[in-house]
């Protein structure tokens, strides 16, 4: 939010609480100074997800999952989390097919590396394929 | 002018054909006494074919409401018809439609509101939406119910207003009493109303745009303001409008309806359909040389301040009627008319009226005595009945505020 949004009189917003998504042409991505992507959500989370590259099938469920577009796919393989927008739901970490998952709810101040090494093991009592 | 039908029409028909007429894209309704055949009337149009908007029945009045509200941020002309309890479900989005500038147009076919549930006439709803920034328009016979509907189309999509309208006729009074009146042929009916103009429609992908956003205290009052501003600014809209109307119909409307007031010392200020009864009690006593007038408030929001001072300026005694309980106060539009007293330092004597609670009937006889009241203030130079007095109510005689 510029200062200078802030600032605006009555006679100069948009009646009726109108937000626009872009400035000009959609297809050219210029985002509006109102679009979410300009708002950090990130102090909504408790618990981030953590991903694991190595375990990762591509599947791209917690792309399709996320309730937030804060998986930002790259190449249709998975590319990488948005952290300004991740409300930490958990989601995506709920839909992951393999095992150990791939993405992992982690304390939000935990650093990344730090997680990585504490990865959770393979469950053996789970069965491959299983719905469960 | 425009060529015209003569019908014999009650209210809810009347604003059902206007409504058909205005060629809507999305009615969504739930029906309630005594609005029901209104959107009883409209599903037979869709039903037989006549119409080719969406007609959308839903589960509740709040859904009724909501689902205008989509409809119309869609980018698409809409409206809806209720009454009393269906108004008050309705409330908290009738706040959404006008203050995201939704140009909905509802007919309210007005009721009392519970409790004790009452299905007849008076203005308790609409005083009940009094401050949730529709227009609101009031038609005190079928004829206007329908002029009125149409009008409503217009005032709302005007690009310099864009709010929601509300067209308001007594229940079963003028709702389910028919009448001979007349109409517009289907295009010129159209043609006035014209076409709709989507203003940033939800759907318009190469123009994406959010509705109902959140305003925190940076903004919230800004909006409002706004929104104040574009229905205050509605006035010379309204008036533009009515005129063409006119000028097509060659029946005249304008926001504050003069009746006999010029050289009328006692004047009865009153909106629905005791209009008409005013009306014939004024004649009555003006043949016996009394001089009385009336003024009708057919603009209830915004309220027409400037036309209201002009109606009263030669009044000695005024005495307005509200057709809802005032609940600890005086009522509404008396205190409208104080307000527009003081502003333009006129000073009369200003007595109240509760009348027609839930249907109560209201005579010429029962008006006559008001401009008998009238008469003995003007003739003592001072106002020397209660501020508040009631009207056919059975029991010991009941005042508030001697």
């Amino acid at each position: 939010m510029t200062e200078e949004h802030l600032l605006k009189g009555w006679e100069e917003f948009e009646a009726g609480a109108l937000l626009f998504s872009f400035e000009g042409d959609p297809s050219q991505r210029k985002f509006h100074e109102n679009n979410s992507i300009h708002h950090s959500v990130a102090d909504w989370r408790v618990l981030k997800p953590v991903f694991n590259e190595e375990l990762c099938i591509h599947c791209q469920f917690c792309w399709v999952f996320c309730p937030d577009t804060s998986i930002i796919p790259k190449d249709k393989k998975f590319g990488e989390i948005d952290y300004v927008h991740c409300k930490g739901c958990g989601i995506c970490s709920d839909v992951c097919p393999t095992n150990p998952k791939s993405l992992v709810m982690f304390a939000n101040q935990t650093p990344i590396e730090e997680a990585l090494r504490n990865w959770p093991a393979k469950d053996e009592k789970k069965k491959e394929n299983s719905d469960g | 002018m425009a060529k015209q039908h003569r019908v014999v029409w009650d209210g809810n028909m009347a604003a059902s054909q206007a409504m058909r007429q205005a060629q809507i894209d999305v009615v969504a309704a739930y029906p309630i006494t005594p609005s029901t055949p209104i959107v009883q009337n409209y599903s037979q149009f869709v039903a037989d074919g006549e119409v080719e908007g969406e007609f959308v029945m839903v589960e509740s009045e709040h859904s009724a409401m909501s689902a205008c509200v989509g409809a119309a941020a869609g980018g698409g002309r809409v409206a809806t018809a209720t009454s009393s309890q269906g108004y008050a479900l309705m409330v908290e989005v009738i706040y959404q439609a006008s203050g995201m500038r939704l140009p909905i147009v509802m007919n309210v076919v007005n009721r009392a509101l519970a409790a004790p549930l009452n299905i007849h006439g008076d203005h308790s709803d609409m005083y009940l939406g009094r401050d949730a920034g529709w227009i609101n328009l009031v038609a005190n016979n079928p004829q206007e119910a329908y002029d009125l509907c149409l009008c409503a189309f217009k005032i709302a999509e005007d690009m310099r207003v864009r709010l929601p309208v509300a067209v308001n006729q007594d229940g079963f009074l003028v709702s389910h009493t028919a009448e001979v009146g007349e109409h517009l042929e289907d295009a010129d009916a159209y043609g006035f109303v014209g076409d709709y103009t989507a203003h940033n429609p939800m759907l318009d992908p190469a123009k994406p745009v959010t509705y109902g956003a959140q305003t925190e205290g940076e903004w919230h009052y800004e909006h409002k303001m706004r929104q104040n501003y574009a229905l205050v600014n509605a006035v010379p809209v309204v008036e533009e409008v009515l005129k063409a109307y006119s000028q097509l119909s060659g029946r005249d409307y304008a926001p504050v309806e003069c009746y006999q007031t010029e050289d009328a010392d006692e004047l009865i200020i009153c909106m629905g359909s005791v209009v008409g009864t005013t009306t014939m009690t004024v004649d009555r006593l003006r043949k016996a040389g009394r001089k009385v007038g009336m003024v009708a408030i057919r603009l209830w929001r915004p309220f027409p301040k400037e036309a209201l001072a002009a109606a009263i300026k030669n009044a000695k005694s005024i005495a307005v009627l509200d057709r809802s309980c005032p609940m600890g106060t005086t009522g509404a539009l008396y205190n409208e008319t104080a307000a527009v007293m003081v502003e333009n330092d006129k000073s009369a004597n200003l007595i109240n009226y509760i009348y027609g609670l839930g249907g109560r009937d209201t005579t010429t006889e029962h008006l006559e005595g008001i401009f008998d009241d009238a008469a003995e203030c003007t003739k003592a130079g001072k106002r020397v009945k209660p501020i508040i007095q009631t009207i056919n109510l059975r029991g010991k005689s009941l005042s508030f505020y001697e």
